[in-house]
């Protein structure tokens, strides 16, 4: 975020802050609603996190064109309406890319118009900024979260599959963790990542004497 | 919004602003619904023949067709018809008829369990299936697709239709391992008996509607279309 | 038409399928609304409310693009037309049952684009539901909802009073009370797929 009084951040930072320090996955935890339930194996997450991505990108974009044109009241609509669309074309896509996929995220695809996090990046930094910091913003925002289901997605695979893309990793003997393809799984791997985070945070507090701001 | 704003937007620019975004995205829209129709279209054929080849051995071809009160016709020939079921015709290299497979459907432990069962006309049997779809537990449900000894049910499970062509003559049953005496039973799985009940209990009733449609007109089949 | 009878809709909706804790619909509201007794109830009312709004849409409209063939414009008109009709309920609620607004309305304009509510809607027409298992699903995924953020607004208000280490306290720990939620509530598959 810019501070008032500050340069504006930049554009690496743009892309920075949603890969790393306000990952949308590990630290604010937003529009996991439609996307936990598909993350059982690797590919499948990172298929969602890829069309979130894109999704994300492409509102972004044109919602930061429009940006002056759109009166204040009507605002939310429009965005709604961007990020449907958007939804939609690549409902189309993955169709076309691969059936099988499709299949294995049904209407997830469609839920991620309400990922609450597409709406609130329109609404809180592609509304405010020119095109470009824009789409860096959200290009950063969408792969941290694809790189976040991909975690998220490949740990439940790894465990309840014992496979990694469908490759093999133990051998015959491995005894799977069904319980990790499982909607318990999801929950459990998801708060053990923020556990993971949040440990990890609270080391670098306790070490350095300097204050670290949130995020 | 309660007070008068100073600079109150117009209604006019409200709805113009509004009709400008619709008018794009329903280019935007419809340009990919466009683009993505024939690629959508061929993965859709290529996963039903993918599909019904690996229930009918030897299957080189796919015909679509639709089976009502009225008899059999292609599904190309318009919008399905009153109370019709769907289902595939398959046909060899040479193009001779080799049988017809199906979609049924049914409440399983997790979910719905929606599978695809091949009918062999010849031997008015059930000769396979393959899962189209299902939620059940991992390593227990998914049994009845690896489990041999289930599978063994399926090479001749008997959906004769009764004298008056009107239902099967013998309900599909699921009966408990070990205990299948007559052909139209099927031997569950012990520990999973509640999905492959979901599975005779499909076939049941998806057979029980489709052959009384489809068995009197077999015939038109045997030319491909 | 879906082959399950209404029982099997409602009880597996309700509890096998539990739209939280088996599908993770509406997760947003479910980690930061389920943390007192007291709003959690009248937020699952709400979203029952809601949902039970949009699957009628849903309905309509599912019939109305299939009827034009322009299923490439459903998603749009789905959230379009459920937002709006929200909120024009909200606005008949206010002019005359004060009560019931005062009750409900505050969670209105956040459940509009709740996940859970659009799920139904999507569900149901992915399913090819008929207009009374519409109903039943959309009544069942809201009790659902009420169900499991009752429970872990429960959950929360005892673990209130747990010495907590300090790097667990927040979402995640939330998360692994709602997959041990989960866990209990896989015990539920399999009822009513009987005969």
């Amino acid at each position: 975020m810019a501070l008032p009084g500050k340069a504006p951040p930049s554009t690496l930072d743009e892309f920075l802050e949603g890969l790393w320090r306000q990952n949308p996955v590990f630290v604010m935890v937003l529009g996991m609603c439609p996307a936990l339930a598909v993350t059982v194996s690797a590919v499948n997450a990172l298929a969602m996190g890829l069309a979130t991505a894109f999704v994300l990108v492409s509102s972004a974009l044109l919602v930061s064109l429009i940006r002056k044109m759109v009166p204040k009241e009507v605002r939310i609509a429009t965005y709604i309406v961007i990020i449907a669309t958007f939804v939609t074309v690549v409902d189309y896509l993955i169709a076309a890319i691969s059936l099988e996929l499709y299949e294995a995220l049904g209407a997830f695809i469609q839920l991620i118009v309400v990922n609450c996090l597409i709406l609130g990046r329109a609404e809180a930094h592609a509304s405010k900024h020119p095109p470009l910091p824009a789409v860096t913003n959200a290009l950063g925002m969408g792969l941290g979260f694809a790189i976040g289901l991909f975690a998220l997605g490949s740990v439940r695979e790894i465990f309840g599959a014992g496979k990694l893309f469908g490759v093999s990793l133990f051998g015959p003997d491995f005894q799977p963790w069904v319980v990790m393809v499982l909607p318990p799984g999801g929950f459990f791997v998801l708060g053990a990542w923020l556990l993971l985070f949040s440990w990890w945070r609270s080391r670098k507090v306790t070490r350095s004497p300097l204050p670290v701001g949130e995020g | 919004m309660n007070q008068p704003a100073p600079a109150i937007t117009s209604s006019t620019a409200m709805i113009g602003t509004l009709a400008l975004v619709a008018t794009l995205c329903g280019i935007l829209i419809v340009s990919a619904y466009q683009g993505t129709l024939p690629a959508i279209t061929a993965n859709k054929r290529l996963a039903l023949e993918r599909a019904v080849f690996e229930v009918i051995p030897g299957a080189a071809s796919v015909a679509e067709y639709y089976a009502s009160a009225q008899g059999i016709r292609p599904v190309d020939e318009g919008p399905a018809p009153e109370g019709a079921v769907k289902f595939y015709a398959a046909y060899d290299a040479q193009g001779a008829f080799l049988g017809v497979a199906a979609e049924a459907a049914a409440k399983g432990y997790a979910d719905v369990v929606r599978i695809l069962y091949a009918y062999d006309p010849v031997r008015q049997a059930v000769t396979g299936f393959g899962v189209v779809g299902m939620r059940e537990t991992p390593g227990i449900g998914d049994k009845i697709v690896t489990d041999p000894q289930f599978l063994k049910n399926f090479e001749a499970l008997d959906v004769r239709l009764d004298a008056e062509m009107k239902a099967l003559a013998n309900a599909v049953k699921v009966v408990k391992h070990g205990t299948k005496t007559r052909a139209w039973e099927i031997d569950a799985i012990s520990g999973a008996t509640v999905t492959c009940k979901a599975v005779g209990r499909g076939i049941n009733d998806s057979a029980g509607r489709l052959l009384p449609m489809l068995v009197p007109h077999l015939d038109k089949l045997n030319i491909q279309s | 038409m879906a082959p399950e009878s209404l029982t099997q809709i409602f009880l597996g909706t309700l509890l096998a399928n539990n739209f939280v804790l088996a599908m993770f619909l509406g997760l947003c509201p479910f980690l930061g609304v389920s943390g007192k007794l007291d709003t959690a109830a009248p937020m699952g009312a709400a979203t029952t409310f809601v949902m039970l709004v949009a699957s009628l849409c849903a309905y309509g409209l599912n019939w109305l693009v299939v009827e034009f063939q322009l299923e490439f414009l459903r998603l749009i008109s789905f959230i379009v037309v459920i937002a709006s009709a929200v909120q024009l309920v909200e606005m008949f609620m206010k002019k005359y049952s004060p009560a019931l607004f005062r009750a409900l309305g505050i969670f209105l304009p956040l459940i509009t684009t709740n996940c859970a509510v659009l799920g139904v809607a999507l569900f149901q027409t992915a399913r090819e539901y008929n207009f009374l298992q519409s109903v039943v699903f959309a009544i069942a995924a809201g009790a659902g909802f009420t169900l499991a953020l009752v429970l872990m607004a429960g959950l929360r208000e005892r673990l209130n009073l747990a010495n907590v280490p300090g790097v667990v306290q927040g979402t995640a720990l939330s998360l692994m009370l709602a997959g041990l939620l989960s866990l209990a509530f896989m015990g539920f598959a399999g009822l009513g797929a009987g005969e």
